[in-house]
């Protein structure tokens, strides 16, 4: 799916990390450790194709993403949700239009108009789809986020913090829909601080640990 | 470049899911109208200015290369002799079509401009005017003056030659520098709509982050912003250029002598020149916001 090869990035001629590798394959589960500042942004968006690696090869579905212009780019991403840390939604549009968004933006509204209600309750958000996201909670934008990362059935999801706004029990919450979809065959990823939630998912299925720190990605330990 | 209609009507059809996708901006929407408006108010005029001073031009050129006068400048008791004298000359040059001698109250008329109505021209030494009407390709002037100079020598030929070429050259200059402003004007529109556009993509920086990020591809993206764009442009230079119609067709109609200020406007096909620039305007808002938001999502990528 998703493969990383020696792959080296810079901020400003200071290397983030170097060397790393990572491999996403098909139906597996992972999180993503980390202090704060380590990169796990960073290397989320290196997955997505929303940046480009100083060094080494980052393969989106078997293509270099360095080769690939910005419409392939564009294409690859319908293939990966991804629920974003801060929820980037657009604001003047109601709930409904925004989860709608990725069919709407490959020309294909018409699929929504079954699978939406479906997503809507499937979040417990069909009471607010015309409701505009300023209006939401903070769970509730979460949950949208995920509903919309997982419209057009993607083959990956990649999460950053998606529970980093939330209270415990929303948290369980969307871990369990998280890995409902990954029952479903989806590759998952997640990048988080919160331990509590990475024990939860490692009771209820096989989770493989990441954990980057000092510009180096490893297993985490067994604590874990 | 190949025009592409399936293209040109997705964009007046439009996709409203994707026009919605960018939120309506009204300050950038009211300076692209007020824009569009007025950029194309004066373009209709400068055309209607433009092709004024051209049919003046034509017209002066026309008439005067047409005639010419010859003045004849003789004592009381020979001026009647050496009118008629010129008269037979004129009317056996080659290219003359007739020749006539101003009566006293013709070249009173000619004078009333500057000493008034009631100059006695009787008692006055003027010279006595004789009106020469070309035809063909006209006379041979050197060989008429020097058939004049040895018949009757006291005939000055003018063939307006001297005073119609600046005169003419002043029209066609003014209608260059008319064609000039009218591109200067479209290139302001031009301008302006980047600008505009830029201001929008600037403003909807997190619309831009959002589509991409659900997998939005740039000619999606930017279509949002140059349908709304030409659409504005067309819209506003519309109503611009009804506006100078309506202000053209108000002015006076030009009179009979085709004075020069009455008669700017538009002549019979004529009218249907204004139609082009809200076209034009929507052409020109299309290029300018689909380059400027190419340009715009590059640097945002």
């Amino acid at each position: 799916m998703i493969e990383l090869k020696n792959v080296a990035y810079d901020y400003g001629g200071a290397a983030l990390f170097t060397g790393l590798n990572l491999s996403l394959a098909p139906g597996s589960f992972h999180f993503l450790t980390g202090p704060s500042g380590a990169g796990k942004t960073t290397l989320l968006k290196l997955c997505y194709g929303d940046l480009r690696a100083t060094s080494g090869v980052v393969r989106l579905f078997g293509d270099d993403a360095s080769e690939l212009d910005r419409n392939q780019v564009a294409l690859a991403r319908r293939r990966i949700g991804v629920v974003h840390q801060d929820c980037q939604f657009l604001d003047h549009l109601p709930l409904s239009e925004n989860i709608a968004l990725p069919l709407t933006v490959s020309g294909r509204s018409d699929e929504a108009d079954g699978n939406l209600e479906d997503l809507m309750a499937w979040v417990g958000l069909s009471a607010q789809a015309s409701q505009t996201p300023p209006q939401l909670s903070g769970g509730e934008r979460q949950r949208a986020a995920l509903a919309r990362a997982v419209i057009m059935s993607p083959d990956v999801i990649i999460a950053d913090e998606p529970t980093g706004n939330v209270d415990w029990e929303m948290s369980q919450r969307l871990l369990t829909l998280l890995i409902e979809l990954n029952k479903m065959g989806k590759t998952v990823l997640i990048a988080t601080h919160d331990l509590n939630l990475i024990r939860t998912a490692k009771s209820q299925l096989s989770a493989r640990v990441l954990r980057l720190k000092g510009g180096q990605l490893m297993q985490a330990g067994a604590e874990l | 470049m190949k025009l592409d209609y399936q293209r040109v009507l997705q964009l007046i059809s439009g996709n409203p899911q994707a026009d919605r996708a960018v939120p309506p901006t009204g300050y950038t929407a009211r300076l692209t109208l007020f824009t569009a408006a007025a950029m194309a108010f004066l373009a209709v005029f400068t055309l209607a200015l433009s092709l004024a001073t051209g049919r003046l031009a034509d017209r002066w050129s026309e008439e005067l290369a047409r005639t010419s006068t010859l003045r004849i400048a003789a004592p009381d008791d020979q001026i009647d002799a050496q009118v008629r004298a010129a008269i037979d000359v004129l009317e056996t040059t080659p290219g003359v079509a007739a020749a006539r001698a101003l009566t006293a109250d013709e070249q009173k008329e000619l004078l009333a401009p500057w000493f008034g109505p009631d100059l006695p021209i009787e008692s006055l030494p003027i010279p006595q005017l004789v009106e020469i009407i070309e035809q063909g390709d006209g006379y041979d002037s050197a060989g008429l003056r020097a058939r004049l100079q040895a018949e009757v020598p006291g005939a000055v030929l003018d063939d307006h030659t001297r005073w119609r070429e600046p005169l003419v050259e002043a029209a066609s200059r003014l209608k260059a520098l008319g064609w000039f402003a009218l591109v200067l004007i479209l290139a302001a529109t031009t301008a302006m709509i980047t600008l505009a556009a830029q201001s929008a993509l600037a403003a909807n920086g997190q619309v831009i982050r959002v589509m991409r990020l659900v997998g939005a591809q740039d000619v999606y993206i930017a279509r949002a912003f140059v349908r709304r764009f030409t659409l504005r442009a067309l819209g506003g230079a519309a109503f611009g250029t009804l506006l100078a119609m309506l202000a053209i067709a108000a002015m006076p109609s030009a009179d009979t002598a085709g004075g020069f200020l009455t008669g700017l406007g538009f002549q019979g096909g004529g009218w249907l020149l204004p139609l082009c620039v809200p076209i034009l305007a929507a052409i020109i808002a299309f290029l300018a916001t689909r380059s400027a938001a190419f340009r715009t999502l590059k640097e945002q990528s």
